[in-house]
């Protein structure tokens, strides 16, 4: 097993500019192809915003990036996934590495039913973190702080994460991803089942994030596209039911001048 | 939305009652809404009131009035009471009393030298002082009835005494099994019943849990696995007298070197032993622990799982950290459900041969045994309205012990209760 390489200027250098890339990806489910021929290159320390209607492939396309795919029977990806430049979908990549350098966030809160503390540690525990109780808190604390959500909760961190409102249960989860130190965060529709003041503080943390961390997230929400993201794709079903990314681009242009007529309609308002 | 339905007033299709039809029509639901309560309701009697029966029945066996008799008044074979004796006084007494023939044979069956006090005692009281019960009355006549009764008895046994008897008592709980039912107890089957009920769970659980976790976290959908979980639910449904055969097939007679211990130099025994019971028994729950099993671990929310994987987790770090600590609740009702099977269960262990008459406790996996249900199935079998009695008894026991363990094991499973 050859480890990804850990980024250093020599291999960001070598990489270039993109976090992760993808080269003629298409992605099935058993003998159904669900995302065709996909090339696209996430850009670092920013964030790209996958939109597009139900059932157009960006989620699939998402998770496949992490290979949280794999665990969906029948799931399997021709094509290449680069991230520092390896294929993660390559034979010597562990899936298991992969998501640890590559953390995500899920459309429904999913914190555990333990403790805001040990949601925090479970993260660094079985990766195989090793430090004395001080460190255990300083940590703890600097995910919560990076989350945007110590403030709230640094009283409790005994009780569990399960009481928290569902928008403090989201910054949670964004602190639990965090805690293991990814690189890049995918995120998968994370406002979706939040209020809107929620929403507004997660679109904020992002912005937060994006210094340090390249961020995905796909969106139903154009508008939170438009606000929170530099660059945005624009993925459509085929004709063969096939979802394929249509147009990509920063985001002004794609929404202020997109240059195919269906990105034009999608947002615009003309249909999904 | 067309012109034509967005008009409140528009042609009606159909009917749909309005003005006073409206009313009308509530109350005909509201009707057919109560005689479906009452079905309900009634079906909820029925279950009560056959509990009842089936508690008042048992109850009514176990308590009443007894009347005693004994061949010879204790006050007559010495100065003080019996228990107050020395064992050689005893040991005279029972000399004097009985064909010395008989008495030969209690001291080469065990010399009494060599005896206990209490044994000496227990002879005594059977042999010579013959304390024996005449008639039995149940619980009801006997506090309903009691005029009647004492006339009876004077009437019929002049010498003998009357006196209130709970079949359930002290002795019964610990003494082991005799031919008299006022001496007869359960002790050496409810250690039976323990012993195979400890054997069947430490085989069982860890078994069915284990198998239960591999097909829901590993195992793929392939047809050789449908073709397993297929089978595991159809044996869910076997008659447990199939197991029996199976036990005895297999533990009894193919494993009998195992069983038996004779491998571990246990001599004087066969197949038919506390460890066969328990592994048959194990058989019999296996599928209905690792069903439920399946379904806890299955209720276990797929978002927990992916937030696990999601943080770089492995499969066993996710299922030892969030699938069996959130599964450990259904997984324990499952295991009560099997425990509750097995220690009620008597028709496999008569097949591989339970003793139904056996004097000594079990201290060892490899000796005979009987368990409590077998001893019920016994006394009832008996002719006589003492052997209701004690059956009775037994059976008080028995759904003791299961509730119980029952209780025991919900508590365990309320401690470890989550919510997601």
């Amino acid at each position: 097993m050859t480890a990804i390489e850990t980024m250093t200027p020599a291999t960001t250098a070598a990489n270039g500019k993109y976090a992760i890339e993808l080269r003629d990806a298409h992605i099935y489910y058993g003998s159904f192809r669900a995302v065709k021929n996909v090339n696209l290159q996430v850009q670092r320390q920013k964030i790209t915003a996958f939109i597009g209607p139900s059932g157009c492939g960006k989620s699939t396309v998402l998770r496949s990036i992490n290979r949280m795919n794999d665990l969906i029977p029948g799931a399997r990806l021709e094509g290449e996934i680069l991230f520092h430049g390896k294929n993660v979908y390559g034979a010597d990549v562990d899936p298991v590495e992969v998501r640890r350098r590559i953390g995500m966030v899920f459309q429904k809160p999913n914190p555990f039913p333990k403790s805001i503390y040990d949601n925090i540690m479970f993260g660094p525990r079985i990766n195989g973190w090793r430090g004395s109780k001080a460190e255990a808190d300083e940590l703890v604390e600097r995910a919560l702080r990076g989350a945007a959500i110590w403030d709230e909760v640094k009283d409790k961190l005994k009780q569990p994460g399960t009481a928290l409102s569902g928008g403090q249960q989201q910054r949670l989860c964004i602190a639990r991803a965090l805690a293991v130190q990814p690189e890049v965060i995918l995120m998968d529709e994370p406002c979706s089942a939040l209020d809107p003041i929620s929403t507004l503080k997660i679109e904020e943390l992002m912005m937060e994030l994006r210094r340090d961390y390249t961020i995905i997230i796909v969106t139903h929400n154009m508008q939170q596209a438009g606000r929170v993201s530099d660059l945005t794709a624009f993925f459509l079903m085929d004709s063969d039911r096939a979802g394929q990314l249509v147009e990509y681009g920063p985001t002004d242009q794609i929404f202020t001048s997109p240059t195919d007529k269906r990105t034009e309609d999608y947002i615009s308002g003309r249909f999904g | 939305m067309s012109a034509e339905s967005g008009q409140p007033a528009g042609r009606s299709i159909g009917y749909l009652p309005e003005g006073n039809a409206i009313s009308k029509n509530i109350a005909g639901r509201r009707i057919r809404g109560a005689v479906w309560r009452i079905l309900f309701l009634s079906s909820l009697i029925i279950g009560i009131v056959a509990l009842a029966t089936l508690l008042y029945t048992i109850v009514d066996d176990a308590f009443g009035y007894i009347v005693v008799q004994t061949k010879v008044d204790p006050d007559t074979l010495a100065d003080r009471p019996l228990a107050e004796l020395s064992k050689e006084e005893l040991t005279e007494i029972l000399r004097a009393n009985i064909s010395s023939g008989l008495f030969r044979r209690f001291d080469r069956d065990e010399p009494f030298s060599e005896r206990s006090k209490e044994s000496v005692l227990a002879l005594v009281e059977e042999r010579v002082v013959g304390r024996e019960v005449v008639a039995v009355y149940k619980l009801t006549e006997s506090l309903l009835d009691r005029e009647r009764i004492e006339a009876e008895t004077r009437e019929k046994y002049p010498r003998a005494e009357l006196e209130f008897h709970s079949w359930i008592n002290r002795e019964f709980l610990s003494r082991p099994m005799s031919s008299i039912p006022i001496l007869a107890g359960v002790g050496n089957a409810i250690l039976g019943s323990l012993w195979v009920i400890v054997i069947t769970m430490l085989l069982a659980v860890p078994v069915g849990v284990f198998g239960a976790i591999y097909l829901e976290e590993y195992a793929s959908d392939n047809w050789y696995y449908r073709l397993v979980e297929t089978n595991i639910n159809n044996l869910a449904g076997v008659p447990s007298i199939i197991y029996g055969i199976l036990g005895l097939a297999i533990f009894v007679r193919a494993l009998e070197p195992f069983t038996s211990g004779a491998m571990f130099g246990v001599t004087d025994s066969n197949g038919r032993t506390i460890i066969s019971a328990g592994f048959t028994m194990a058989l019999l729950i296996l599928p209905l622990i690792i069903i439920n099993a399946r379904e806890a671990i299955r209720a276990v929310p797929q978002s927990l799982r992916q937030a696990s994987y999601g943080l770089g987790a492995t499969r066993w770090q996710t299922i030892s950290n969030h699938v069996l600590p959130n599964a450990l609740p259904g997984i324990l009702t499952g295991t009560i459900l099997g425990m509750s099977r097995a220690i009620g269960e008597t028709a496999p262990l008569i097949v591989i041969g339970a003793s139904t008459f056996i004097v000594f406790s079990p201290d060892s996996i490899f000796d005979k045994f009987t368990v409590i249900p077998i001893q019920i199935y016994n006394w009832t079998s008996q002719p006589g309205a003492q052997f209701r009695s004690i059956a009775a008894a037994a059976i008080i026991v028995l759904l003791t012990t299961l509730l119980t363990l029952n209780a025991t094991a919900i508590l365990l499973r309320n401690r470890f209760q989550r919510s997601y």
